[in-house]
C-alpha cells in the first residue's frame, strides 16, 4: 500500500473542514477526489503532503508517517502539483529542473538534466523547453507543473486540478501519461477534478467528498445517479459509453 | 521513474554556457574597471605603475601611497558595496516575489539614516571637521556607524517579526517595510527640525553615500560580511528558485518557505545595514542591478545572484570613478550619481519591459 489515511481530521480557525477521512491507495492506482466547490478537496491534498497539519489521524506513505518526515524526505516521496501556477523569467527546462530539488544538494548532475529532458520529450514540449514561462499560456504552464512533479520521481503524485486550464487534446495527453506512469512505475496518484466524465474515464477509484467527509468511495463502474445527486444536489442520468460512465444532468 | 530516454539537451547546455560566459565577461570588465579606477583621480597614475605597485614590484613612494592608502580601499569598497547591495536586492526581490524589493523600498536605508541622525543629535557624534582630502568627517564616526547599524537591524527585525506573525507573506513584509520607511523618514525630519546648523550639516552629509569613507579595517569587515552572506545566498539558490515558483509549489518541493524567506530577508538586511552604516546611503544599485541582470540572463537565481553581484560591483565602481572625474578636482559622493543614473535606467527598464 502506498498511501494509508486513517481517521484524519482538519480544522481551520476552529471550524472543522475535514473529518474522519479514511482511505487507502495501492500501487498503480489513480484516485480521483470529487465533490462540489469548497468541500475540502484541495485541503485534503495539502494535508497528505504535510503543507497543512491535520488536527488528528494518521497519514502513512509507504508505512512512514508523513508528519514525522523531514520536508525534503516528504518531497522525495510525494510530488505535488498546486492548483495555481506562478510565472517568472525562467525557462520551462529550468522550471521543470526544479522538480529535482529534493534530489539535488548543490548543483544538478547530468542525470538530473537527462531526467528533465526525458519528461520534456514525454510531454512533447521540446519546442517550449527554452521558452520563458512568463510567455506561456495557462495550459502550457500546467504541463510544466505536471512535468516538474513527475521528475521528482515520487512514490505518490498529488495533483490539484491538473487539467483545469488544458484543452481537450492536452487533457487527454496529460491524463494518459499520468496513468501510464502510475501503472508502469507502480506508483500512486491522487488528483482532484471537476470534470466527472474525465475522472470516470481515467481513475481507478473515485472518492466523493460531502460536508468534509467521504460520502462514497467507488470504482467508476459503480457510480450511481443517487451518489451524484447526494453529493452535488443535482438529478442526473448515467449513461455508459465504451464501458465508461457518462453523467448527463436531467 | 524515467519517463523517456532523456539525453543531455545541447540547446540547454549552450544556453547555460552563454550565461556563464556573460558572468565571466563581467568579471573581466570588473578587473579592468578596478585598474582604471585606481589609476584615475586628481593625480593620474600610469597603468603600468598601478600594476607594479599592486604587484609590489617597486614604483615611486608617492604612487604607492596613493594606490594603497587612497585608491585601492576606495575601489575595493565600491566593489564590495556594489556586489553586496545588488545581491541583497536580488534576494529580496526573489523571496518577496516583488520587483520593488530593495533595501531602499523596505525602509532599511531610512532606518540607517535615522540612526545616524539620532547619533548626531542625541549621542553628540556630529561635529564636523574637514580632512586634508577635502572630504568631511564626523568627530565620532564609530558611534554614528553603530547607531545607523543598530536602527537598520532594528527595522529588519521588526519587518521579520511582523511577517512571522502573519505567516511570512511577501505582501506583509513589503507593507511593513514601507510603513517603517515612512516612520523613520518622519523621525529623521523631526530630528533635523530641532538640529543646529552643524548637526544638520552632519546629518545631511552622512546620507551622501560615499565609498571613500572606508578604511582598511572597515573594508575587511564589509568584505567579510558580504562574502559570508553571498555564500549563504548561493547555497540557497535552489530554494529561492522554488520560492519564485510559488509558496505551495516550493513547499511541495521540500522547501521550508517561511524559514528561507525570514533568513534570506535577515541576511540581506544585515549586508545592507553593514554597508549603509559605514558608507552612507547608496540608492538604486540594489533595485536596478537585479532588473538589468534579469533582462540579460533571466530569473534563474543560480545565475541571477552571481551576475547581480558582478554587475553591482562594476556599476558602483564605474559610477565612483566617474563621480571623481565629473567635477574634478572636487569629489562627488557616488550616491548622487547612482541616484541620477538609477531613475532613468529604471524607467527605461520599465518601458522596455512592457508587452514582454
Amino acid at each position: 500500500m502506498i498511501l494509508r489515511i486513517d481517521g484524519m481530521r482538519f480544522s481551520y480557525n476552529g471550524h472543522p473542514v475535514l473529518h474522519d477521512v479514511t482511505f487507502e491507495v495501492g500501487q498503480g492506482d489513480l484516485v480521483a477526489v470529487l465533490g462540489p466547490n469548497g468541500v475540502g478537496k484541495s485541503t485534503l491534498l495539502r494535508c497528505i503532503n504535510g503543507i497543512l497539519k491535520p488536527s488528528s489521524g494518521v497519514i502513512l506513505v509507504e508505512d512512514e508517517t508523513v508528519l514525522k518526515l523531514e520536508a525534503m524526505a516528504v518531497a522525495r516521496r510525494i510530488g505535488y502539483v498546486a492548483q495555481h501556477q506562478t510565472t517568472g523569467k525562467i525557462t520551462a527546462f529550468d522550471a521543470i529542473l526544479m522538480g529535482r530539488r529534493p534530489h539535488i544538494r548543490l548543483r544538478a548532475a547530468a542525470e538530473d538534466l537527462q531526467i528533465v529532458d526525458g519528461a520534456i520529450k514525454s510531454l512533447h514540449m521540446e519546442k517550449l523547453a527554452l521558452r520563458h514561462i512568463d510567455r506561456m499560456s495557462g495550459g502550457e504552464l500546467q504541463k510544466v507543473a505536471v512535468a516538474r512533479a513527475l521528475v521528482q520521481e515520487p512514490r505518490l503524485l498529488l495533483m490539484d486540478e491538473p487539467t483545469s486550464s488544458l484543452d481537450l487534446k492536452n487533457q487527454v495527453e496529460i491524463l494518459q501519461l499520468i496513468r501510464r506512469v502510475v501503472r508502469e512505475h507502480a506508483v500512486a496518484a491522487v488528483m482532484t477534478l471537476h470534470d466527472l466524465t474525465t475522472a470516470f474515464r481515467y481513475a481507478d477509484q473515485c472518492l466523493f467528498l460531502k460536508n468534509g467527509g467521504i460520502h462514497a468511495a467507488v470504482a467508476p463502474q459503480e457510480i450511481t445517479a443517487d451518489i451524484i445527486k447526494d453529493v452535488y444536489g443535482l438529478p442526473v442520468d448515467i449513461h455508459h459509453h465504451n464501458g465508461f460512465p457518462v453523467v448527463i444532468p436531467k | 521513474m524515467h519517463l523517456a530516454s532523456g539525453t543531455l539537451n545541447r540547446d540547454y547546455a549552450r544556453y547555460t554556457r552563454r550565461k556563464i560566459a556573460l558572468i565571466a565577461s563581467g568579471l573581466l570588465l570588473l578587473g579592468l574597471a578596478a585598474l582604471y579606477g585606481i589609476a584615475t583621480g586628481a593625480a593620474r597614475i600610469p597603468l603600468a605603475d598601478v600594476i607594479r605597485s599592486l604587484a609590489g614590484a617597486g614604483t615611486s613612494r608617492r604612487f604607492d601611497m596613493i594606490v594603497w592608502q587612497i585608491r585601492l580601499p576606495q575601489v575595493l569598497a565600491a566593489v564590495v558595496a556594489g556586489a553586496g547591495l545588488a545581491v541583497s536586492g536580488a534576494v529580496m526581490q526573489s523571496i518577496l516575489r516583488n520587483p520593488l524589493g530593495s533595501p531602499f523600498t523596505l525602509g532599511i536605508s531610512h532606518a540607517a539614516a535615522f540612526g545616524a541622525a539620532f547619533a548626531v543629535m542625541i549621542l553628540d557624534s556630529g561635529t564636523m571637521t574637514s580632512t586634508s582630502l577635502g572630504a568631511v568627517a564626523m568627530t565620532n564616526p564609530l558611534v554614528t556607524t553603530a547607531s545607523a547599524f543598530a536602527f537598520s537591524m532594528l527595522a529588519s527585525l521588526f519587518i521579520v517579526a511582523v511577517s512571522r506573525m502573519r505567516g511570512a507573506k511577501p505582501e506583509t513584509m513589503i507593507l511593513a517595510g514601507v510603513a517603517l520607511g515612512a516612520l523613520f523618514t518622519a523621525g529623521t525630519m523631526f530630528l533635523q527640525f530641532f538640529a543646529d546648523d552643524v548637526q544638520l550639516a552632519a546629518m545631511v552629509f552622512w546620507t551622501f553615500g560615499d565609498v571613500a569613507r572606508a578604511s582598511w579595517g572597515e573594508l575587511s569587515l564589509l568584505a567579510s560580511v558580504t562574502l559570508a552572506a553571498t555564500l549563504y545566498f548561493l547555497l540557497n539558490v535552489w530554494n529561492y528558485n522554488a520560492v519564485d515558483a510559488g509558496d505551495e509549489t516550493a513547499r511541495g518541493l521540500g522547501v521550508r518557505v517561511t524559514r528561507i524567506r525570514l533568513w534570506g530577508m535577515l541576511t540581506a538586511s544585515l549586508v545592507t545595514a553593514v554597508i549603509v552604516s559605514f558608507l552612507g546611503i547608496i540608492g538604486f544599485v540594489g533595485l536596478v542591478c537585479p532588473h538589468m541582470v534579469r533582462r540579460l540572463i533571466g530569473g534563474d537565481n543560480r545565475f541571477l545572484l552571481p551576475a547581480s553581484a558582478v554587475l553591482g560591483a562594476v556599476l558602483l565602481l564605474m559610477s565612483d570613478t566617474a563621480a571623481r572625474l565629473i567635477l574634478a578636482p572636487h569629489l562627488l559622493p557616488v550616491s548622487i550619481l547612482t541616484a541620477f543614473m538609477g531613475a532613468p535606467v529604471f524607467m527605461v527598464l520599465i518601458m522596455k519591459g512592457r508587452g514582454t
